[in-house]
């Protein structure tokens, strides 16, 4: 069992500044003072500290370093593994009296922070569906599935009082109670992974850092609203989270998370990523729909909603990245 | 990769992968447990922490303490190496001297489980400002 491991962080902003090569640099370093049983490398999302990145925090004590080059992972493991003494000079140092802050329990940035939607980012390995089982990971799927009807699910969605995280602040659970009203042979869940706004980066941090809240979302979304089908549209700017997202669907599929008779019921589902072209105005929805079916991304009048009308004219949900990352901790 | 096909099946898959996300969720939320930190500076080390810390982990384990064990640098007790810090939740941090394995095996049966000190303690002599 290991004493000790190492989180890299593997968000976009910190693999830019080389991360990658400073978690193969700690796996050289930890062989060559052979510590391989006692320490772990692991790659895990975002921090949310990305202008202080590379960053590598050490777990169980906390330890939080920051500005980490490939240079100093000799450094990090002579000293602060095999001897314990922290490496003083990547501590992140508090800008106000500029002390260097001993673990991230006493920074001011986390104190504050209550995570919900960031819950696996920064802690869990993303390419790693077995961690994300680990932490409860697709039991709100079972519970959904096994335990409760449609009906149940969406009226504790309504119940929780979740609303259109990409801005619209619609309730969620309205939403899926409206797409479930409409009969058709064939509804969609899309999710809008487009994150038009410039700079913003919350949806990729999710995608990149805890893919599989999604699937389950979406998966719990199909079977609430009576769709087979889930369709991510996720910007081309994006490669890491689409290439994360690919291996997280693949995983699922693996363990029978995604496909035919989930859990053993006769609900089906699966998934397909489909990508924008750098257009801002295909991530308002009806637009993004269109762009999905091969169009021109135009918005066009509503009514009719996609809820009525939406992806090939049949029944469609579309939410954001950080709504459906809101939706497994429901239940 | 076998199916998950029930919630069964995914509440055994989650009982075999805790054990290798324990000290990530641990380190989550350190105040709720017992807090051991063994000093492991170079007296440390030169009088065998380590061993010590490697018996303390495997104890923990065997009598399934929810606790965490981290090396921490010198505690200023180098005439008295290896020593090992207790914080049970609730408690004042407690400091053991001398500590071989056998006594750090009676650290935890006796302090941690019992509540009994043990011979050797040092008293605190610093205060945190």
């Amino acid at each position: 069992m290991y004493k000790m491991q190492l989180l890299v962080c593997g968000g976009t902003g910190c693999r830019a500044s080389a991360s990658a090569t400073i978690v193969e640099k700690l796996n050289e370093s930890l062989k060559a003072h052979q510590l391989t049983e006692e320490a772990q490398v692991v790659t895990t999302g975002c921090f949310g500290f990305c202008e202080k990145g590379p960053i590598v925090k050490v777990i169980p004590d906390n330890t939080f370093y920051t500005k980490v080059k490939p240079e100093d992972a000799e450094e990090i493991v002579a000293e602060h593994i095999l001897k314990g003494r922290k490496v003083s000079r990547l501590l992140y140092e508090d800008p106000e009296n500029k002390e260097h802050i001993v673990d991230s329990k006493h920074m001011g940035f986390y104190q504050k922070q209550m995570r919900i939607a960031l819950r696996n980012c920064g802690v869990i390995d993303p390419e790693n569906i077995d961690e994300y089982i680990a932490r409860d990971g697709y039991s709100a799927l079972a519970q959904v599935i096994t335990d409760l009807t449609p009906e149940q699910t969406i009226d504790m969605v309504k119940q929780s009082g979740l609303r259109g995280r990409g801005g619209a602040g619609f309730p969620t659970g309205l939403k899926w109670e409206i797409t479930s009203k409409f009969s058709s042979d064939q509804k969609y869940v899309v999710c809008n992974a487009d994150e038009g706004d410039p700079g913003a980066f919350m949806d990729r941090s999710i995608l990149e850092g805890d893919p599989n809240s999604i699937i389950e979302a979406m998966a719990i979304c199909g079977y609430c609203i009576g769709a087979t089908k889930g369709l991510v549209y996720i910007r081309a700017e994006y490669p890491l989270a689409i290439k994360r997202l690919k291996i997280a669907i693949e995983q699922a599929r693996e363990y029978g998370l995604l496909g035919d008779n989930i859990f053993g019921s006769k609900f089906s589902f699966d998934m397909e990523l489909r990508y924008g072209a750098g257009a801002f105005v295909c991530g308002e929805e009806t637009a993004l729909i269109a762009s999905m079916e091969g169009k021109r991304g135009e918005p066009r009048v509503k009514p009719p909603f996609p809820a009525e009308s939406g992806y090939m004219n049949k029944p469609t949900n579309v939410n954001n990245v950080e709504t459906f990352a809101n939706v497994p901790v429901i239940f | 990769m076998t199916k998950i096909k029930s919630l069964d099946d995914l509440r055994q898959k989650k009982q075999q992968l805790e054990q290798s996300m324990e000290i990530r969720e641990k380190s989550d939320h350190p105040e709720n447990l017992v807090q051991i930190k063994v000093a492991m500076a170079t007296c440390g080390i030169a009088s065998g922490a380590r061993t010590v810390m490697n018996a303390l982990v495997e104890k923990i384990k065997k009598e399934n303490i929810p606790a965490v064990v981290t090396q921490t640098g010198c505690m200023g007790y180098c005439y008295a190496e290896p020593t090992v810090e207790v914080t049970k939740p609730g408690f004042d941090p407690v400091v053991f001297s001398y500590v071989d394995v056998k006594k750090a095996e009676e650290i935890v049966d006796k302090y941690i489980l019992n509540n009994e000190l043990i011979d050797g303690i040092l008293p605190p002599n610093y205060q945190t400002i």
